[in-house]
C-alpha cells in the first residue's frame, strides 16, 4: 500500500489532478450496475433495468500544472458530477481522485477540508454568492473559514477583487451588481485563497452572449499571469475551443474524445463529436502552424535565373529572399520574368511583405492573405520558420465541409 | 346493530389514568419540579422588572422599539393603546401577561430553534418529530392541563409550561423549513471552500433562514397569547385571570377589560415581530448612520455619480 501511494505521488508531480477510473452511480445497488457496465450495457438500458443512473462511467484523466482542461458535454452528460468529485462535494462510487497526490475519494473529512481550503477553489454556474454578505465578505469567505484575522482577510480580498476590477464595489451587496459583475465576484472569491486548482462549473453559462465573450477573454488574460490549473465545465464547444489547452467531450458519463482543440475539430473521434464540430468557426481553432509549408527562400546574391527556375520547379508565384538567413523581402515571378538586369535580385526586392507568428489563428490571416502573396511565418525569436500560401487557408477551412458534402453524396448514391 | 364494543371495551382512559397517576407522578415528580426552576427564574425576574418599571417609561420604550422596527404608525398606536390599558385599570395584569408570554416565547426559541436545526439536518429525526409536532398542535390544551397540574402543581409557572407546549411547534417547523429552504448551491459553495458543518450553519444557513425563523417566532408568540386565558385556568395570573373572573361572575365588563388587553398586546407584539420577519437581507442604515449621512456623501450617492457618465 505504501509503495502504491509513493508511486502515485511521483507520477503526480507534474499532474495537479489525476482521475483514475472514476465511477459515480446514483442508486442503492451500485454492484448490480457495475455488473451490467462490464457486460457493455448502455446508460439507458441500465436505467430501465435497475432504475439507477450512471453519473460518470469510468473517467480517467490528468490535468497538468498550469493547464486549462475543459470538459464539454450536454446537460445530463455527467460533467457537473465529474467536477464535484474533484473536490469531493460528491464522493465517487469507485476510483481514485488524486489532488497533488492526495486521494480525495478516500481521505478523511479533515483532510478533505484542508484540500478545499488550500488547494482547490470553485466557481459556480449561478454564482452562488451569499446574498447576506457584502462583496468583500463574499470574497473573504474562504479566508474566514480558514481562520485568518480580519485585517489580513480584507487585504487579500481587496487584492483578489482588484484582479477582476471590482475593488470599488467591495462594500456593495451582490444583488446590487449585474450578472457579469457577480460572476467576477465569484471568480475573485475563488482566487482569494490563492488555490493552485480552480474548478469552474459552467461559470459563464448564465450570462448574456456578449458578456460571456468578455469574460472568456478576461479569464484568458488572467490565466496568462496566474497560471492556475483550471478544470472548466461547459456545454458550449466554442467556449471549450477558446479556453481549453485540452478538451474532453463527454456523453452519457463517459469521455468520447480527449484532445487539443485542433484534434477535436480536425479529427473528431466519432459522429457525435463531428456533429458538435460542424458549426464551429474553424478559423478560430486552427493555428498557422497547422498549414505552414517549409520556408522556401533564396539568398539575395543569387542570380535572377535561379530564382525563376526554383519558382517554376515549386510551382509558386512568389518567393522570400534572405540575407544570410535573415528575411529581406519578397520577389514575384511576374516582376522577375521581365527583369532587364538578370544578375541583381536586390533590385526587384519588395520589402513590404506580411508576417505572422506560428500560434496565430487562421482568422487573423484574412487581411494579410488578401494580396494573394505568400505570408512569412516568423516565430517570437525572429526566425523564419515557414510560409503560408493564401490558398491553403481556405483549403483548411473547407476540409470539414468536404467531409460533410462527401457524406451527403455517399448517402444519395 | 352490531358494533365491536359489544364484545369488549378497551379501558383506554383507565390506562392513561394509571400511567400518569401510578407511574409518571410518583417517579418523575421531582424531575418535573426541577424543570420549573429556570422558567420560574426568568419569569419572576421579568415580572418583577416589568411591574417595577414606571408605566410611562415602559410605554416610551416600547413605542420607540415599534418606531425603529415597524414604523411611525405602529409607534403611535402602541403609545395610545398602552395609555388606554392603564386608564381602564389593567396595567398590572398586562405586565404580568407580557412577562408570561415573553418567558414562554423565550423558552420556545431556546428549545425550538436547535430542535428545528436538528430536524433540518436529519430526515430520520424529522420523521420522528413530525407526528409529535402534529399531536402538540392538534391536541386540545385542556387535555394536558390535568397532568401538568399533577406534575407541576398550580400557578403561573405551570401556566407558562402549558403555554410552551402549545406554542412550540411553529418555531420548530419554520426553523426546519427555513434551513431546508436555503439555496442548495449556497450550501454547496460554503462546503466547497472548506467550511465545517457548523461554519455552514452559522455563516450561511442561519442568516439566510432568519426571516423564516422570525416568521415562526411571530406565530409562536401569537399562539402563546391565545393561551393566556387557558393558562389562567390552572392558576396563572394576568389578563387571563381577569377574563376568567369576568366569565365566572358573568361580568361582561371585566371579561372585556381582560380581553381588550390581550388583543392590544397581540397587535403590538405581532407588528413588531412581523417587521423582523419582513426585514430585507440588506441591512437598513442605523440611526447613527443616517445622521452621519447628512454630513458626508453617502456610498450610494457616490456610486450614482460614478455611473452617470457611463
Amino acid at each position: 500500500m505504501k509503495s502504491l501511494t509513493g508511486k502515485a505521488f511521483t507520477d503526480g508531480m507534474a499532474n495537479k489532478v489525476e482521475a483514475k477510473n472514476i465511477f459515480k452511480i446514483f442508486g442503492s445497488e451500485p454492484d448490480r450496475v457495475f455488473e451490467m457496465v462490464s457486460k457493455g450495457h448502455s446508460k439507458a438500458d441500465i436505467h430501465a433495468e435497475t432504475g439507477q443512473t450512471i453519473g460518470v462511467n469510468d473517467a480517467s484523466f490528468e490535468v497538468a500544472e498550469g493547464e486549462v482542461f475543459v470538459v464539454m458535454g450536454l446537460s445530463g452528460s455527467g460533467k457537473s458530477t465529474l467536477v464535484r468529485m474533484i473536490n469531493g462535494l460528491i464522493p465517487p462510487t469507485r476510483g481514485q481522485m488524486m489532488i497533488d497526490g492526495v486521494d480525495v475519494a478516500s481521505c478523511s473529512a479533515e483532510t478533505l477540508r484542508k484540500v478545499r481550503r488550500e488547494k482547490v477553489a470553485m466557481v459556480f454556474q449561478h454564482f452562488a454568492l451569499f446574498p447576506h454578505k457584502t462583496v468583500i465578505d463574499n470574497v473573504a469567505y474562504g479566508l474566514k473559514v480558514k481562520g485568518l484575522p480580519a485585517a489580513e482577510r480584507r487585504e487579500r480580498s481587496l487584492k483578489a477583487l482588484a484582479q477582476v476590477g471590482l475593488e470599488a464595489y467591495a462594500d456593495s451587496y451582490p444583488e446590487e451588481l449585474s450578472g457579469g459583475m457577480q460572476q467576477r465576484v465569484g471568480l475573485a472569491r475563488g482566487l482569494a485563497t490563492e488555490p493552485e486548482i480552480l474548478l469552474m462549473d459552467e461559470p459563464f453559462g448564465a450570462l448574456d452572449p456578449l458578456i460571456r465573450r468578455d469574460m472568456q477573454l478576461e479569464l484568458l488574460e488572467l490565466q496568462r499571469s496566474l497560471k492556475k490549473t483550471i478544470v472548466f465545465i461547459t456545454h458550449d464547444l466554442n467556449e471549450a475551443l477558446i479556453l481549453g489547452d485540452k478538451i474532453a467531450i463527454m456523453k452519457d458519463g463517459s469521455f468520447v474524445q480527449v484532445g487539443t482543440a485542433e484534434e477535436i475539430v480536425g479529427e473528431p473521434a466519432d459522429e457525435y463529436v463531428r456533429a458538435f464540430t460542424q458549426d464551429i468557426d474553424r478559423s478560430r481553432v486552427f493555428e498557422v502552424a497547422a498549414i505552414a509549408r517549409p520556408p522556401l527562400s533564396i539568398e539575395i546574391d543569387a542570380p535572377v535565373s535561379d530564382a525563376l527556375a526554383r519558382m517554376e520547379a515549386e510551382n509558386v508565384d512568389a518567393m522570400f529572399v534572405t540575407d544570410k538567413g535573415t528575411l529581406q523581402g519578397q520577389v514575384l515571378y511576374r516582376g522577375l520574368s521581365g527583369a532587364s538586369d538578370p544578375e541583381a535580385l536586390a533590385q526587384h526586392l519588395d520589402p513590404d511583405f506580411a508576417t505572422v507568428t506560428p500560434d496565430a489563428h487562421l482568422h487573423e490571416l484574412y487581411g494579410k492573405a488578401a494580396a494573394g502573396r505568400p505570408i512569412a511565418v516568423v516565430d517570437e525569436t525572429g526566425a523564419f520558420t515557414g510560409i503560408v500560401e493564401p490558398g491553403d487557408i481556405f483549403h483548411q477551412l473547407v476540409r470539414g465541409e468536404e467531409h460533410e458534402s462527401g457524406q451527403k453524396r455517399a448517402a444519395t448514391a | 346493530m352490531f358494533s365491536p364494543s359489544d364484545l369488549f371495551e378497551i379501558p383506554f382512559g383507565d390506562w392513561v389514568d394509571s400511567a400518569v397517576k401510578d407511574w409518571l407522578v410518583p417517579n418523575f415528580r421531582p424531575f418535573f419540579r426541577s424543570l420549573q426552576a429556570p422558567i420560574s427564574f426568568v419569569l419572576d425576574g421579568l415580572d418583577g422588572f416589568l411591574n417595577a418599571m414606571p408605566m410611562l417609561v415602559f410605554t416610551a420604550v416600547l413605542a420607540f422599539i415599534a418606531w425603529r422596527t415597524a414604523g411611525r404608525g405602529v409607534a403611535i398606536f402602541t403609545a395610545l393603546a398602552l395609555v388606554f390599558l392603564d386608564l381602564i385599570g389593567v396595567w398590572g395584569q398586562t405586565m404580568t401577561t407580557l412577562a408570561m408570554i415573553v418567558t414562554a416565547v423565550f423558552f420556545c426559541a431556546v428549545i425550538g430553534v436547535p430542535v428545528g436545526i436538528l430536524a433540518a439536518r436529519s430526515d430520520r429525526f424529522l420523521a420522528i418529530l413530525r407526528p409529535i409536532l402534529d399531536v402538540m398542535q392538534t391536541i386540545p390544551p385542556f387535555v394536558y392541563l390535568v397532568p401538568i397540574v399533577m406534575l407541576f402543581g398550580v400557578g403561573t409557572v405551570p401556566g407558562v409550561i402549558a403555554t410552551i407546549i402549545f406554542a412550540l411547534p411553529p418555531i420548530v417547523r419554520l426553523t426546519n423549513l427555513g434551513i431546508r429552504g436555503v439555496r442548495a448551491d449556497l450550501v454547496e459553495a460554503a462546503y466547497a471552500f472548506g467550511s465545517t458543518p457548523s461554519q455552514v450553519l452559522w455563516e450561511v444557513q442561519l442568516p439566510l433562514a432568519m426571516r423564516t425563523i422570525m416568521a415562526g417566532l411571530n406565530q409562536t408568540l401569537m399562539m402563546a397569547l391565545s393561551m393566556a386565558v387557558i393558562a389562567a385556568l390552572i392558576g396563572a395570573g394576568g389578563l387571563g385571570l381577569t377574563v376568567n373572573t369576568g366569565l365566572g361572575r358573568l361580568d361582561v365588563g371585566t371579561a372585556m377589560e381582560g380581553g381588550i388587553g390581550i388583543v392590544i398586546l397581540a397587535i403590538i407584539l405581532d407588528r413588531i415581530t412581523q417587521s423582523f420577519a419582513e426585514r430585507k437581507a440588506v441591512a437598513t442604515p442605523s440611526l447613527a448612520q443616517t445622521f452621519r449621512g447628512f454630513f458626508k456623501p453617502s456610498r450610494m450617492a457616490a456610486r450614482a455619480a460614478d455611473e452617470k457618465p457611463a
